[in-house]
């Protein structure tokens, strides 16, 4: 039987009060296990990238709870959150967000040096994850001097540089071609995934639902379906 | 350096542009302010120019007096009376005046006489050439090698002049620490030929000067001096008074302070304007580093030593320009009166900091609201 990597419990999450009060999350409740690729697909203001904040500990719930090894995240201090975040989290941002004045392998070994490892062990380990991402002759580059897919690949080095139990993609594949895409999430799913890690992705792609081994539909916030994935819808 | 921090490092040195624009604002800006504090420090050093190159520890003199070229000329008594009080090793006489000398080769030149004690001849300068005796000398003046020097058509020994209608004679050239406020020679002679030579009022003696037994005697001596209706004062106690008088009592302080305070304003905009784009440039990666897991206190850390690295290179080459602008200037002017003090230092590195400080407070606030979830949002 798989591990629950997070568990979500009736997570409501709401903006403005009284007559502007919007939901952006209702009633959400589900649970990703180790070892899986989970999509959460729906619509623009369906609240995907709201669920995906406050599983991963960046956007605090209103109501519900965020169960991860047994405690709730949101019962934790703001700095044994970002603890948690750093130790336990990989994110790869839409936009990347790498630093461009900084190399590659700078950028990759961000993750390590907010642990404390030291500068030079740090870069010599972003230099492996890189070597893993296939980028190990850019170590030296700015990201600028990279093309979409490349710099898709170190924002990953950059997400597993720190050994996350849990990977968090926001629209991996947005800004890039449908093959880069495929490549891309091919990639995640054969190089990253491991039976000791969960992958979340958020995307409107249904391109890459294929490599999906679960699809959460979300509708106005709400969980409104979840389904088996591998198979291709248009 | 911890890795952070180098993040950090990296992340301002190698945005050459706002880099170097960050340099040049506050290195500017500690260029004016150590400049004018400088040039203000010059003056006022000038300014007591003669309590300095005298030497005496206790200045007696009237009340009035605040500056040592404005002397009100005491009564004879008070030389006594000071000679007489408890704790007073010696006390002398001291004429400070000006004249006009008129040259060899025709015109008149306005100079500093000093008239100094007959017998001990206290606060005499040193001399470069000539003997010290030849003071004693019929018509005999010292006069001093100084920046204003050349005014004096360069005189050498047994160089002849006229002040008022009396010759005088170069019998000896001197040099002192520190040369005048308003760019004119100096001349040493005695006591009794100054108050011969040059027109004088009733009373005589600019200033009694007072070598005390013991330090500890000086609140004594300074208490019977005032019983007088006189002031004593110690060098130091001088000295204040005259910067205290060129600083509050004459539009200079003003002014100084009126530039320090605009060159501050010009590098705290520079700084403050170029800081706040390099933040808004990176604000989206600062969300990204709190979303990977940056804690408030590191980011702040990151912007502080950001800030706190551009004020000290800034500073350093903002003192190291001043500098070489003064030396270049000396070299040139002699006149020139700039000197570079460590209150100077200090109070430029004060106000690079603050620049920095307020600089970075700006950026911290924009930091530290940003919600890793905006990042997400896009």
């Amino acid at each position: 039987m798989a591990t629950i990597a997070v568990k979500a419990v009736e997570l409501n999450k709401w903006f403005g009060d009284g007559e502007t009060r919007t939901f952006a999350v209702r009633d959400a409740s589900f649970e990703a296990y180790f070892g899986e690729v989970l999509y959460i697909v729906g619509p623009s203001g369906s609240g995907k990238t709201t669920l995906l904040s406050i599983i991963s500990g960046i956007l605090r719930p209103n109501t519900g709870q965020v169960m991860v090894e047994g405690r709730d995240l949101w019962s934790l201090s703001d700095d044994a959150i970002a603890d948690f975040r750093l130790e336990k989290v990989g994110f790869v941002f839409q936009d990347y967000h790498l630093f461009p004045r900084l190399t590659t392998a700078e950028n990759v070994a961000i993750p390590l040096i907010l642990k404390k490892i030291n500068w030079d062990e740090a870069l010599k380990v972003a230099g492996e994850y890189l070597e893993i991402v296939g980028l190990q002759d850019k170590v030296g580059l700015p990201p600028v001097k990279l093309s979409g897919g490349e710099q898709q690949r170190v924002a990953i080095a950059r997400a597993i540089a720190s050994h996350p139990d849990i990977l968090i993609f926001d629209e991996p594949t947005a800004s890039l071609d449908g093959d880069t895409g495929k490549r891309i999430v091919s990639f995640i799913k054969e190089k990253i995934l491991n039976d000791k890690r969960c992958i979340i992705i958020v995307t409107h792609d249904s391109r890459i639902f294929e490599y999906a081994d679960r699809i959460m539909n979300m509708e106005d916030g709400k969980i409104s379906g979840l389904r088996n994935g591998g198979v291709h819808e248009s | 350096m911890t890795g952070i921090l180098k993040v950090a490092f990296k992340l301002l040195v190698n945005d050459k542009g706002k880099f170097f624009a960050l340099l040049i604002g506050i290195t500017f800006a500690v260029f004016l302010m150590v400049m004018m504090t400088s040039m203000f420090a010059g003056i006022l050093k000038r300014a007591s120019a003669t309590v300095l190159n005298v030497g005496a520890k206790v200045w007696v003199m009237d009340p009035a007096v605040n500056n040592v070229v404005s002397t009100i000329p005491m009564p004879d008594y008070v030389l006594d009376a000071a000679r007489s009080i408890q704790g007073v090793k010696y006390a002398v006489p001291l004429y400070s005046g000006a004249a006009l000398v008129k040259l060899k080769s025709g015109p008149y030149q306005a100079v500093t006489i000093l008239g100094l004690d007959d017998a001990t001849l206290f606060g005499r300068p040193q001399l470069l050439e000539g003997k010290i005796e030849d003071i004693y000398a019929e018509n005999a003046f010292f006069v001093v090698k100084d920046s204003e020097f050349s005014k004096l058509d360069n005189p050498k020994l047994g160089t002849e002049f006229e002040i008022n209608d009396h010759r005088g004679t170069i019998v000896g050239i001197a040099k002192v620490n520190t040369s005048g406020l308003f760019g004119i020679p100096t001349l040493y002679t005695t006591f009794n030929r100054a108050i011969t030579y040059i027109p004088s009022t009733r009373f005589t003696a600019g200033y009694v000067l007072i070598e005390p037994k013991t330090e500890t005697a000086v609140p004594f001596i300074k208490a019977e001096v005032a019983k007088l209706g006189y002031e004593a004062l110690t060098k130091d106690d001088f000295i204040k008074k005259i910067s205290d008088f060129y600083t509050y009592h004459t539009g200079l302080g003003t002014n100084v302070m009126l530039m320090t305070i605009i060159s501050f304003l010009v590098g705290l905009s520079i700084s403050g304007q170029t800081f706040y784009t390099f933040i808004l440039e990176n604000l989206e990666k600062f969300g990204a580093l709190k979303a990977i897991g940056a804690k408030g206190s590191e980011l702040i850390a990151m912007i502080l030593f950001q800030a706190i690295f551009t004020a000290l290179t800034a500073y350093g080459l903002g003192v190291g320009l001043a500098t070489l602008m003064i030396t270049v200037a000396r070299l040139r002017l002699p006149d020139y009166a700039a000197e570079i003090t460590y209150f100077n230092l200090g109070l430029a590195f004060v106000m690079a900091l603050i620049i920095a400080a307020i600089s970075s407070y700006i950026g911290i606030r924009k930091v530290i609201r940003i919600e890793p979830f905006d990042i997400f949002r896009g």
